[in-house]
């Protein structure tokens, strides 16, 4: 009896071993041959309702799905036709005419029509959905008073259905970066009737998104959507420019740790990740510059002051203590991912713009107004905390500013970190002496970075407030001339700076690792890759 | 026997309330809400939410209305993902946690027991210290380092197995597996060697053992029995351990599982997600508790049902 079961024992070990030691298929070589590419795409997408959704992980998926008015060139990112094929802008730059493209098609095989539009932006800006992106539409005339129930009839708002195939659109102000918010996801089309199908117009628990019941009319559709585990899309045959489309499949999959995310690349199950363990991201660059991208990213990393509390209400104490930190050895030997040490708000060369205002780096003129303001060599200076959200990251950066406020001014910071949720309201509720932020633009323009510091603006956070600050924003958002807007956000920036509500430190990078068959992925400062040039190859 | 059975459920019951009444209360107090974005939400739109998810009603009717809700089998929709249920989540993740601690569990009796038995047959030698510092090591290892460990041995230098995924091929459910069940492998080969070496050292082994039966007989046939009952009342608490310790397993090998739902709604303060998950695995660790004291009972002619003995 023993003996069968010890030679049953022996035979299933047998099997299991030779069936492990054959070659294990691996998602890239088979994915490179088949045209499907493999991504990581960090946690669970919260939503694929392009009204609702707000995070980066959803709006990859939905980019592969809809296709707005306009698609960004992946190069450039300039605007280039997407579900419109031209457009004319009136002389005074507040009416756009878009002509969409008479191929465009729903994935159903439905015709996509100007009304579709009308019917999107309509569900965006209704207050019983809440969507917080509606704000991207608040450049349309008479868009917010409907969002906020001033006016209730949706006729009176700047989007209009000329005909079958003609959409206007009326502006409040002429808006130079209105085109490139027509690639953000929530000014994308939905189809009225698969909306209706499934839900009410104004119920985000409305089923419409899952698979199966998607319809839409990107270049991609949704075939799988499994909790946790994997979005799938296949290529769409409807798509009007089904032609440049090579991917034959796009599976996206949430994996919220990036260590796993790393291993997951490594053993061939990934053409791209999201992201790179921070200890790995230098033994890359050396070892394996081929896998790993890093490229300049359109987001700025800074710390805020609360300056409605002592030492903070005084200007000089907070450009002091910008001045005293050396950011090029934060990101030489802290961060280490390529970032780019900045002494001003918006990452330079946004759309040709550069900021003129700039902190020094000098730290006997930071002693002097410290000494100024009352505290020399950091004398009757109170014990300040510096709230970051808990991040091994932030925590490193944190350490570093700690140790050189307390070498060159003599000042004792103290850290404290919460978690992501514990974090925001600690912040909203201003209850913070520094805190850590940081801002990804949303389009390409000064202005997504600059208007945050707006009086009372939602993002500000910092209780500052500045009348010729506030005024010069206002009339950037009117003018038409790209140089005197320019210089109306130069002379913002210098009060922004001279002022000091925040200490800039780096400009971001986008760093992820990408496998060698992936081609026609281009580095733009958004992180942007329109999915319908991507394709796999492998170099002999 | 059924009076038992009985007499616990009803125990539970007030249990259960308790539970839901503090996590509810837990959670409001928490810092930071889960409508808290990095990018500002309006007033205007915050307040909406606020209204759609019943907030903005007083505390003891937002719990009294949630309690009816649970009674109806309506655990209401998740925060985060809008278009789910916690239902639908917790039937998504349940099974696939279940299928992983069901494995986790198998290896961990195989290899605890196994190595329990070996050690307990010639105490203080060799065969004894080997396998039972390997345990040592395997209860202070933490799985978070394992589960990178064996990924890297098997998965990326010898291309065995998978790193990563659950059910789309052959092996990747062979490295999850052992990673949770390791632990509790070390224990069970610890409670094994412990439980052995006590009913090993009782008359009716010696007089077995007098009486000149093979070793293999008295292991197996006299002693194994008594040997195990240790092991077996730790099975309930590994079981409900093994189900609600499985988070951090589920996000090294990208497992979409209950415990990684969990952790995340709690970062999320997806405050209905929270109240399901918590409320499922009470009664999880409710009723292995009580199959666990089940068994033992059978097992165990001395232990008497009921309280009264």
């Amino acid at each position: 009896m023993l003996t069968s079961l010890r030679c049953v024992f022996i035979i299933t070990l047998l099997s299991l071993l030779t069936a492990a030691c054959g070659p294990m298929d691996n998602n890239v070589d088979t994915g490179t041959a088949g045209q499907i590419l493999h991504l990581g795409n960090g946690s669970e997408p919260p939503s694929l309702d392009p009204h609702l959704s707000t995070a980066v992980n959803s709006s990859n998926i939905i980019s592969t799905l809809l296709e707005g008015l306009v698609t960004p060139n992946p190069k450039t990112l300039e605007p280039e036709a997407g579900a419109a094929i031209s457009w004319d802008i009136s002389a005074d730059l507040r009416t756009y005419t878009f002509h969409l493209n008479p191929d465009g098609h729903w994935s159903n095989g439905e015709p996509v029509e100007a009304s579709d539009f009308v019917y999107a932006w309509h569900r965006l800006l209704m207050p019983e959905l809440a969507a917080e992106y509606s704000y991207q539409l608040f450049v349309l005339e008479n868009a917010e008073a409907f969002y906020k129930g001033d006016i209730t009839d949706f006729n009176q708002v700047g989007v209009k259905a000329i005909d079958r195939l003609t959409l206007q659109v009326r502006l409040k102000a002429p808006t130079p970066y209105f085109l490139s918010l027509l690639s953000h996801a929530s000014t994308f089309p939905v189809h009225p009737e698969t909306v209706a199908a499934y839900g009410d117009i104004d119920d985000p628990g409305n089923l419409w998104t899952r698979a199966g019941n998607f319809v839409g009319n990107g270049p991609f559709i949704l075939t799988e959507w499994a909790l946790n585990r994997i979005v799938r899309v296949e290529k769409n045959s409807h798509y009007w420019d089904a032609d440049t489309v090579a991917l034959e499949e796009i599976r996206f999959y949430p994996i919220d740790n990036l260590g796993t995310e790393e291993r997951m690349f490594r053993s061939k199950t990934l053409h791209l990740t999201v992201g790179v363990p921070e200890e790995k991201i230098a033994r890359y660059a050396k070892d394996k510059p081929e896998l790993i991208n890093i490229s300049p990213y359109l987001g700025t990393y800074f710390y805020r002051f609360n300056v409605n509390k002592a030492p903070f209400d005084d200007s000089r104490v907070r450009r002091a203590l910008s001045m005293s930190i050396d950011r090029q050895q934060i990101v030489d030997a802290v961060t280490k991912g390529g970032q780019i040490p900045t002494y001003n708000l918006t990452p330079a060369n946004t759309l040709g713009y550069t900021a003129k205002a700039a902190i020094p780096f000098d730290i006997p003129a930071a002693r002097q107004l410290m000494a100024e303001a009352g505290y020399p060599q950091g004398k009757g200076f109170p014990v300040v905390e510096l709230l970051y959200n808990t991040s091994e990251g932030h925590r490193k950066i944190a350490i570093a500013i700690q140790q050189m406020w307390k070498l060159a001014l003599g000042v004792e910071i103290r850290l404290f970190n919460q978690d992501w949720k514990a974090f925001l309201e600690t912040e909203k509720n201003g209850d913070f002496a520094i805190a850590r932020g940081g801002w990804i633009g949303d389009y390409v323009d000064p202005n997504t970075f600059l208007d945050m510091f707006v009086s009372n603006g939602g993002n500000n956070r910092t209780g500052w407030s500045n009348q010729k600050y506030d005024q010069l924003i206002q009339q950037a958002g009117r003018t038409a001339g790209t140089d005197q807007r320019f210089e109306q956000f130069q002379q913002a920036e210098k009060i922004l700076i001279d002022d000091s509500p925040i200490i800039p430190i780096y400009t971001y990078t986008a760093i992820y690792l990408k496998s060698t068959d992936v081609k026609g992925w281009y580095n733009n400062v958004l992180n942007a890759h329109p999915i319908k040039y991507v394709y796999l190859q492998r170099d002999d | 026997m059924l009076r038992f059975i009985i007499y616990r459920i009803l125990q539970a019951i007030p249990v259960l309330l308790v539970v839901i009444s503090a996590t509810f209360i837990l959670i409001r107090m928490a810092p930071g809400g889960p409508f808290d974005a990095e990018k500002a939400v309006s007033p205007y739109v915050l307040e909406k939410l606020n209204e759609r998810y019943n907030l903005n009603a007083p505390l003891p009717e937002q719990l009294f209305d949630y309690i009816s809700g649970i009674i109806k089998g309506d655990f209401g929709p998740s925060f985060k993902f809008p278009t789910r249920s916690v239902t639908e989540m917790i039937a998504t993740g349940l099974p696939i946690t279940f299928e992983l601690a069901f494995y986790a569990m198998l290896v961990a009796l195989l290899i605890g027991i196994t190595a329990g038995l070996v050690a307990a047959i010639r105490p203080n030698t060799a065969q004894d210290y080997v396998p039972m510092s390997v345990a040592m090591i395997g209860i202070c290892m933490p799985s978070f380092l394992m589960g990178p460990i064996l990924v890297l041995i098997f998965g990326i230098w010898l291309e065995w197995l998978p790193v990563s995924g659950w059910g789309y091929s052959a092996g990747d459910k062979i490295l999850p597996a052992i990673t949770l069940g390791s632990t509790y492998a070390a224990y069970i080969a610890r409670l094994t060697r412990g439980g052995m070496l006590e009913v090993l050292s009782q008359d009716y082994i010696r007089t077995a053992r007098a009486k000149g039966l093979p070793t293999r007989t008295i292991i197996f046939k006299h002693a194994l029995k008594g040997g195990l009952l240790p092991v077996v009342s730790f099975l309930g608490p590994a079981i409900a351990g093994l189900l609600s310790g499985s988070f951090v397993v589920e996000t090294i090998f990208q497992i979409p599982g209950l415990g990684r739902f969990y952790v995340q709604a709690a970062f999320n303060r997806d405050y209905t997600m929270i109240m399901g998950t918590t409320i499922f695995f009470s009664m999880l660790i409710i009723f292995f508790n009580l199959i666990s004291d089940i068994i033992a009972a059978y097992l165990n002619p001395r232990i008497k049902l009921g309280g009264e003995g």
